[in-house]
């Protein structure tokens, strides 16, 4: 974790997204879980005792992770506060609001709802992982043109939810969209933006397709 | 996050029975439903024995002879979208369809569907009821709004399965393995009520895990349906349901079973309701006797008395559909 650094007007040299990890993982965390995986190597993460840690290696966003998880954590829990992978909200954390959803080979999932060591060995997409380098994705892309949301906070799981949708139903009917995003709260109540927003990446998708 | 506990992969059914016969350790499948309960401190686990890398346990196969197999991990989206399954047992397909939302379908399996805990309020909640081994049911002063109103005893809890009521009335049979081998039991006697037991909702002992669910072949004239009425049109359980399974030759109904759900602590079979249709054309007449029979012997609670005139308006609705 990067150290904070103070100004003379007391001002950190956080970005917004570390002081937000700082803050946020500094209740849940213990002192000895404290350290991100990437820099595990350096720094020594506490080594399994008694066999409560398991060892995984998890394929998210293409990208390789292998590193010591308990088996009570929850993929979200992994995504957000030991991998720093922010886009995965977390709402109820009991599968009642779809913030969290991602990609479990190309399967659309709760990710408060999934352990991480069940998570093991397949591909998980995150909304991060939607994107091509800087270029967003068909579904983030159609989310902005139908200016499919107010505050923002479910976007991430609407955007997966739409995603797995497309990829089942490239065509799908209005019926099909209110279903495929039926498990997704939106507490400001965009819904009628994001179920156009889903028909206009199937038309960004189709197009694409050629 | 929940209470810490360890975790196993069984490699074998024989494997998973045997762990899972200790004291203290729960099977995880889909783990939609247990992964709540133990967040929110429902019930401890010292050990979760997942199920999830056990291959026989997946998938739909056809039995030889005739109807189909479907193993417990097969996912409720899974079930939902087979084709034989939506052709041959529309009410399970329906059923299955009619589960939460398209995540909690494609992860919850068709054993967790039938062996999830019920979800009555002061259940879930910070109530030592008698259901988790207390003394008192916070239900019967407290607020019945989702409540029973069949089948209670010292406990008014609702079975929330909606593929539970299907797989009644399609007189399905589950296979269950356990650490000294298998055995079949009908749908029909695989739940138990409040006066059997007031802490467990089926059947099965420790050491015990349900490994498919045998569906007989439909026979000729078979119509079927399932009905789900809840407070939104998604993501939520039944305040009343309904599975309908009837069998009509030469116009009149030869046999029915009518299965409701979100009423009891069991999927309610109501053979009143049946032998209102049984031998009879389905005309409006026997409709209204059905309906009427179904909430025959209903004791509504404080909150929930609205579940009598909708399960009437479900039996209505779901018998003259079928009727056409």
């Amino acid at each position: 974790m990067e150290k904070p650094t103070i100004d003379s007007q007391g001002h950190t040299g956080l970005s917004r997204r570390s002081f937000v990890n700082s803050v946020a993982t500094g209740a849940a965390a213990e002192a000895a879980v404290l350290t991100l995986p990437g820099a595990a190597a350096q720094t020594g993460t506490k080594p399994p005792q008694d066999g409560e840690m398991v060892a995984v290696v998890l394929q998210i966003n293409g990208r390789t992770h292998s590193m010591n998880v308990e088996p009570r954590w929850t993929l979200q829990y992994v995504l957000r506060d030991r991998l720093g992978l922010m886009a995965t909200k977390d709402g109820c954390e009991r599968g009642e609001c779809g913030a969290c959803t991602v990609l479990i080979d190309g399967i659309s999932r709760y990710s408060c709802l999934t352990l991480a060591v069940e998570a093991a060995g397949c591909q998980i997409t995150t909304v991060e992982g939607l994107m091509n380098g800087e270029q967003l994705g068909t579904v983030q892309q159609a989310f902005i043109e139908e200016d499919a949301f107010q505050c923002g906070y479910c976007t991430p799981g609407q955007v997966v939810s739409v995603e797995a949708l497309l990829r089942k139903t490239p065509e799908p009917t209005f019926e099909q969209i209110r279903e495929g995003v039926s498990g997704n709260l939106c507490r400001c109540g965009a819904y009628n933006h994001i179920f156009r927003a889903a028909q206009r990446a199937a038309e960004l998708r189709k197009v694409g397709r050629g | 996050m929940s209470a810490k506990f360890s975790y196993q992969r069984a490699v074998s059914i024989k494997d998973a029975a045997e762990a899972t016969g200790r004291p203290g350790t729960r099977i995880l499948a889909g783990g939609t439903d247990l992964l709540g309960c133990l967040r929110d401190g429902v019930f401890q686990t010292n050990r979760l024995v997942s199920i999830n890398n056990i291959k026989e346990l997946k998938g739909i196969r056809s039995r030889p002879g005739g109807g189909w197999r479907i193993g417990a991990l097969t996912t409720l989206t899974e079930v939902a979208e087979h084709r034989q399954i939506l052709e041959s047992y529309p009410v399970l397909a329906q059923a299955a369809a009619s589960v939460a939302t398209p995540q909690l379908r494609n992860q919850g399996t068709l054993g967790g569907n039938l062996c999830q805990r019920p979800r009555c309020w002061y259940f879930r909640g910070q109530f030592q009821c008698r259901r988790k081994g207390g003394e008192t049911c916070f239900a019967e002063a407290g607020q019945s709004l989702y409540h029973g109103i069949f089948g209670a005893s010292q406990c008014y809890i609702v079975h929330p399965s909606d593929t539970a009521p299907a797989l009644v009335a399609l007189d399905a049979k589950v296979s269950i393995a356990g650490r000294r081998g298998t055995r079949l039991v009908p749908m029909s006697s695989f739940f138990v009520l409040p006066k059997d037991s007031l802490v467990k909702e089926n059947v099965l002992e420790p050491g015990e895990l349900i490994t498919e669910i045998l569906l007989d072949a439909p026979l000729t004239g078979t119509r079927s349906t399932y009905r789900k009425v809840r407070e939104r049109a998604s993501f939520d359980f039944a305040l009343a349901s309904a599975a309908v399974v009837l069998v009509m030759a030469e116009g009149k109904v030869r046999t029915a079973r009518i299965v409701l759900g979100g009423v009891a602590p069991a999927p309610w079979r109501s053979t009143e309701a049946e032998k209102a249709v049984v031998g009879k054309p389905l005309d409006a007449a026997a409709v209204a006797a059905a309906a009427e029979a179904a909430v025959k012997g209903a004791v509504p609670m404080a909150d929930n008395g609205y579940k009598v005139p909708l399960v009437r308006g479900i039996l209505e609705e779901t018998l003259t559909a079928l009727s056409a």
